[in-house]
């Protein structure tokens, strides 16, 4: 029996590691370094319903133990991936993705979650209510509890595969947010999305970023993932997907302790393209070191 | 990749040359990707372009700017660097035989490598430096047997005082690569819309595509500067 496999609405995974979105383009880019069907899954860059060149440039600043990017959700539109990118990544990769979904509209969503409706490689939905880089729209479903409600709702109704709800730490209560995305209906939650950062040029004493604000991630924002999660885990009965500063296997293990079924990794593929390789090989070496037999039985073990 | 380093050392105003010893097969034009230490403090990754390539022996040259690039001078020989190697796409080497070369800056090291292969090919090379001041020069002297080297300092302290536009006023060429500060590339592809290669430099998360967060736009095309780039035609630049 695998060890580390565990179960997510719609999906069975060889292991809990999946890139998260944003992090590992539509996936094939990585090929190159390693076979990633050891991956257990990939969740795919946001896609809206039309093409966007994104932000301007400088899109990425650095700051200690993270990162600040404002790529603003480039993207050649909900077709283009389904018929380009998912084809593309399918020749390499020949397990369900979790396609990251995107808008800045009710009608937005729903649009792509018809044209992913009829994607093969599309195991499950992301449905990103909180990607803080877009200015109208996202930030607004995101941070309140009404708006992701009804969000999941709509998307529910017409979604032809699991629906996970992404959701944003840049709120006063997370767990209301999470409880919105239960009543609306959601198989699961994905948490947490980046927070909201700025850094500014000592020299024009401006921002960095070309949008001002960007999506705070990598090691630094571990504790705060891991609380938000914690909190989360107890307040909802629906399984959770971890993400927020992991770097190495213990981040994974202590993060599925609070109440992760499985963990997305981030900024740490942006630094090295093997990161998600090295966490999977570490992950035996480390259960053995802290006894843990099987990682399923670790879910949410914080709360015992 | 881990490399071991072979050498480190200062050239010029907050400038250094580092050797780093392995095999390679690189372009012209390419750059690598540094982590500077094993910690996550400094983060991200520092993308430098490739200088020379030597047999086994791989040459950068960086300018202390921040952090990093103070921690990647403090190097000594035989340390270990973790590099991403063969990055960016390269100039392209095209069949025209009066050639100019135009760095500015940090600029200059990548047409090093370039010019040592249009020698190869037996063209036609002439150099055009530009610097701020005497203090930062660096290759001139290296630069000599490819071709005859032009220099010019924005102070006037060395050479033609100005930039490398004043140089290239009084020089006919068929061809031009180019690679340095952002403004000094916009004005060339201005003044010089044709038969162009530039170097763009953008701030990089990855490196290798995955990020999408060094995007431009060109007349071909949203590009990557780390994938499709950093080397971009003249005639596909968008001019604001």
């Amino acid at each position: 029996m695998n060890r580390l496999a565990v179960e997510l609405p719609g999906l069975s995974l060889d292991n809990p590691i999946i890139p998260a979105s944003g992090t590992f383009g539509f996936g094939y880019e990585f090929a190159q370094f390693y076979d990633i069907n050891i991956l257990g899954s990939i969740m795919t860059k946001g896609t809206t319903i039309e093409a966007r060149f994104g932000n301007p440039t400088p899109r990425i600043a650095e700051t200690s133990s993270g990162m600040l990017n404002a790529v603003g959700l480039q993207n050649p539109g909900a077709i283009q991936v389904k018929d380009v990118e998912f084809k593309k990544l399918s020749k390499v990769f020949n397990k369900k993705i979790i396609a990251n979904i995107s808008g800045s509209t009710l009608e937005d969503y729903l649009k792509t979650v018809e044209i992913f409706n009829h994607s093969k490689i599309v195991g499950a939905l992301e449905i990103n209510v909180s990607c803080p880089n877009v200015k109208n729209g996202g930030m607004a479903f995101g941070v309140n509890a009404n708006n992701i409600e009804l969000v999941t709702k709509e998307v529910k109704k017409i979604a032809k595969k699991p629906v996970y709800i992404k959701l944003s730490p840049n709120v006063t209560n997370i767990v209301e947010m999470a409880k919105a995305a239960e009543k609306g209906g959601a198989d699961a939650i994905t948490m947490i999305n980046t927070l909201l950062g700025m850094r500014l040029n000592l020299k024009t004493k401006k921002p960095i970023l070309a949008n001002k604000m960007g999506g705070f991630s990598g090691p630094a924002i571990l504790p705060v993932a891991i609380r938000m999660i914690y909190q989360v885990y107890q307040a909802v009965n629906i399984p959770i997907i971890g993400m927020g500063g992991v770097m190495t296997a213990y981040d994974c293990i202590e993060m599925m302790y609070a109440g992760a079924s499985a963990v997305a990794v981030g900024s740490a593929n942006l630094v090295d393209p093997y990161a998600c390789k090295k966490i999977i090989e570490d992950l035996p070496k480390v259960m053995d070191e802290l006894k843990i037999k099987n990682l399923k039985d670790i879910i949410g073990g914080a709360h015992e | 990749m881990k490399l071991s380093i072979i050498s480190n050392k200062k050239i010029a105003y907050k400038t250094y040359q580092m050797e780093l010893k392995g095999k390679f097969n690189l372009n012209p034009g390419q750059f690598i990707n540094i982590k500077i230490n094993n910690s996550n403090e400094l983060f991200l990754r520092r993308p430098i372009s490739v200088c020379d390539v030597n047999g086994e022996r791989l040459t950068i040259i960086y300018k202390v700017f921040g952090k990093g690039t103070e921690l990647l001078s403090k190097k000594t020989t035989g340390q270990q660097l973790d590099c991403l190697l063969n990055l960016g796409n390269g100039f392209e080497i095209v069949n025209r035989q009066n050639i100019v070369l135009i760095g500015g800056g940090v600029g200059v090291p990548p047409l090093y490598y370039l010019a040592k292969k249009l020698k190869e090919e037996g063209r036609k090379v002439t150099v055009v430096l530009g610097f701020n001041s005497k203090e930062e020069i660096f290759l001139a002297e290296e630069f000599k047997q490819y071709g005859d080297v032009h220099i010019s300092t924005v102070d006037g302290s060395y050479g033609t005082s100005g930039t490398v536009l004043n140089i290239l006023e009084n020089l006919t060429f068929d061809y031009y690569y180019t690679c340095g500060p952002e403004l000094m590339l916009k004005a060339l592809a201005t003044k010089y819309p044709k038969d162009g290669q530039l170097s763009f430099e953008e701030r990089m998360g990855c490196g290798f595509g995955a990020c999408m967060g060094c995007s431009c736009k060109t007349l071909t095309g949203y590009k990557r500067i780390c994938v499709e780039g950093p080397v971009m035609k003249v005639e596909e630049i968008i001019h604001e």
